[in-house]
């Protein structure tokens, strides 16, 4: 039992340490991976370095409105507040929302689209009508909807973008579903009696298990997007700094007529090199675990 | 918001599969698609049901328990959606009321839904109708060429550009070009479809429309046609190799004519395919844009909707655009049916 184990294991090394010498060769993968470092790292440290009270309405020390300074590296906002300490914060709420919606959508997305591939009849046929249906509607639209009409908190927003988004990881995950359950090592572990918990859990979601990471890390990022816009339209969690809450205070207290730029480019900027990041680093990830892609890309 | 850099895969499935109807009449295609459709209808109506009345911890109740003051409002509503009767029976009701284009009364402005939501889709129509015809022109026309000389410095330029653009929020984009042009340089109007006090004549109006047309109409052609461009890119980048490719070069035609003539509209198919399949997401900018740019549009009324909550006007409009996106899908997918060779001749 050791020696096979300890064999699988180096197999398993070695393939891994394979796949990080190819993303490692991609300069945009690396550049990606780079930024979301920089950034995760900053965000964890944000309540060390950050002191509480500049996140404070009512203990704020600054102007209305201040321009950048030896004081204020990036300005104020309309409350006195550093916009540096805000958008430090703001990297937490974006991160956390970001990537527990990308997992619930990935995990809805990758479930629907490996009972779709494997059932067939018209249970299958109800689940792909119903990805279709949720592929092509407003995604936006529809978590608008749900965020309204639920109690507000940084847990609803993450279930309106889950739920939404999650089409177009099933018909990924099922077209891939589909060409495993082709191979003849499926139709082996059929014929010695496996169920189709043993195939779609042993077999086949290992198999598509790369292909649903690579999607993964590319949600983060849209899904990092569908939060600032969700905050920016006035349904963020109350009580917490985000980018897009941040965006909105920008526009409702007229920022962008007094030419506050220094209020609107930190946050913004700052939603762009996270998801930049999450996107680099996603298509690296696609192209070390797509052959096809290597090629192309 | 969809993913449009993984959908290759689905693009490549799309024009495999094509539905598996292949080869059958255009006549049942045709029926077939627009049954689909009128599900996918029935659905938004039972979804725009469910998620304001009979999903737990639904709207009515919780209005009827945070806002005593609000009395009349809630005493209308409960009229208007009869609450006091059964979920069944209420469902039938909204479904008559639906069948006779009612909507019930906005809360904020006392208004028909169905009135307010007239009045607006012009507007959008006009935003969104024009981002889409330049997005897909440009991102067509630099996918196209960033493919055809993949690896070339253009190709890479146009591929990390859409990537950055793919990744700014449509509305914060919106904000910057609204401080850098139409408060900083003041070339553009910041707010409206049109000047306060209006203009005479009918060019002169066409031309006030345009000139408050041009900076949110720019906002969402520069976060979508990126998209059209990695999809076109992709699309075209799979043919490439294609056999019918060497042969036309081998009957010594010029490149540009192999390009456009043989690759492109090949891969022009499963292009037209997703960019009907995620109108969805640019009707999705259109709410933010228009908060930007105080765009008079559908977008703006949700966004108006949101900050009160106006439910009746909510639904309104989440009917009204998940209804408009799927007619366009079905009439996406006939026209391309009926303009692919490979299926008239079949």
């Amino acid at each position: 039992m050791t020696t096979t184990g300890s064999i699988v294991w180096a197999r398993r090394r070695a393939a891994l340490g394979a796949s990080w010498k190819l993303f490692a060769a991609n300069r945009s993968g690396l550049v990606g991976l780079g930024m979301l470092g920089v950034v995760l790292v900053l965000a964890l440290l944000a309540p060390l370095l950050v002191p509480a009270d500049s996140l404070s309405v009512t203990r704020s020390t600054g102007g209305v409105l201040e321009p950048p300074s030896g004081e204020f590296w990036l300005g104020t906002d309309e409350n006195g507040r550093s916009v540096l300490a805000l958008t430090w914060y703001g990297a937490r709420v974006s991160l956390l929302v970001g990537i527990a919606a990308a997992l619930l959508s990935v995990g809805i997305g990758t479930v629907v689209g490996m009972l779709a591939a494997h059932f067939r009849g018209w249970g299958s046929a109800l689940l792909l009508r119903v990805t279709d249906f949720f592929l092509v509607l407003p995604s936006l639209v529809l978590a608008i909807v749900l965020s309204t009409v639920l109690a507000r908190g940084l847990w609803t927003i993450v279930l309106a973008i889950g739920v939404t988004s999650w089409p177009s990881t099933a018909r990924l995950v099922r077209a891939q579903t589909l060409t495993i359950e082709a191979r003849p090592y499926i139709e082996r572990a059929h014929v010695l009696g496996g169920g189709h918990a043993h195939i779609l859990l042993r077999h086949v979601l290992p198999a598509v298990f790369p292909l649903v990471l690579a999607n993964t890390t590319l949600t983060v990022g849209s899904a990092i997007i569908s939060e600032s816009t969700l905050a920016f339209l006035g349904l963020g969690a109350p009580g917490t700094v985000s980018w897009g809450g941040m965006l909105k205070a920008a526009l409702d207290t007229g920022a962008v007529t007094a030419g506050a730029w220094w209020y609107l480019l930190p946050p913004g900027l700052a939603i762009v090199v996270v998801v930049l990041g999450f996107t680099l680093a996603g298509r690296a990830l696609e192209t070390v675990l797509n052959p096809n892609l290597r090629s192309r890309r | 918001m969809v993913d449009v850099l993984t959908t290759t895969d689905s693009a490549a499935d799309l024009k495999r599969g094509g539905g598996g109807v292949r080869g059958g009449s255009t006549l049942r295609f045709v029926a077939a698609k627009i049954g689909g459709g009128l599900v996918s209808l029935v659905m938004v109506v039972v979804l725009g049901f469910f998620l304001f009345r009979a999903m737990p911890g639904n709207p009515v109740r919780s209005l009827i328990q945070d806002r005593p003051g609000d009395l009349a409002q809630v005493e209308r509503l409960k009229r208007e959606w009869s609450l006091d009767k059964s979920l069944f029976a209420q469902f039938l009701d909204y479904l008559a009321d639906l069948a006779h284009g009612d909507l019930g009364t906005s809360f904020k402005y006392r208004q028909p839904v169905t009135d307010l939501i007239w009045d607006r889709v012009g507007a959008t129509v006009l935003l969104t109708g024009t981002a889409l015809v330049l997005s897909v022109a440009l991102g067509i026309w630099l996918g196209t060429r960033a493919a055809w000389r993949h690896g070339s410095r253009f190709d890479q330029l146009s591929t990390a550009t859409a990537l950055v653009l793919w990744s700014v929020p449509t509305f914060w984009l919106g904000l910057i070009v609204l401080i850098v042009f139409a408060v900083g340089l003041d070339m553009f109007p910041t707010a409206g479809m049109t000047s306060p006090g209006g203009v005479d004549g009918f060019f002169a109006s066409v031309l006030d429309t345009g000139h408050h047309l041009v900076l949110p109409a720019l906002t969402m052609v520069a976060v979508v046609y990126a998209q059209y461009l990695m999809v076109m890119r992709s699309s075209l980048l799979e043919e490439m190799n294609a056999d019918y490719l060497t042969t036309a070069r081998a009957k010594g035609l010029r490149d540009d004519l192999v390009r456009s003539r043989h690759a492109v509209p090949n891969a022009l198919l499963p292009t037209v395919t997703i960019i009907f399949l995620h109108i969805g997401f640019l009707i999705s900018g259109a709410v933010t844009v228009e908060k930007v740019f105080s765009w008079p549009g559908l977008g703006l009324l949700t966004y108006e909707a949101i900050q009160v909550p106006d439910y009746p006007l909510l639904q309104g409009s989440l009917i009204v655009l998940a209804g408009a996106v799927i007619v366009m899908n079905v009439f996406a997918d006939i026209i391309y049916r009926l303009i692919d060779p490979r299926v008239r001749t079949s």
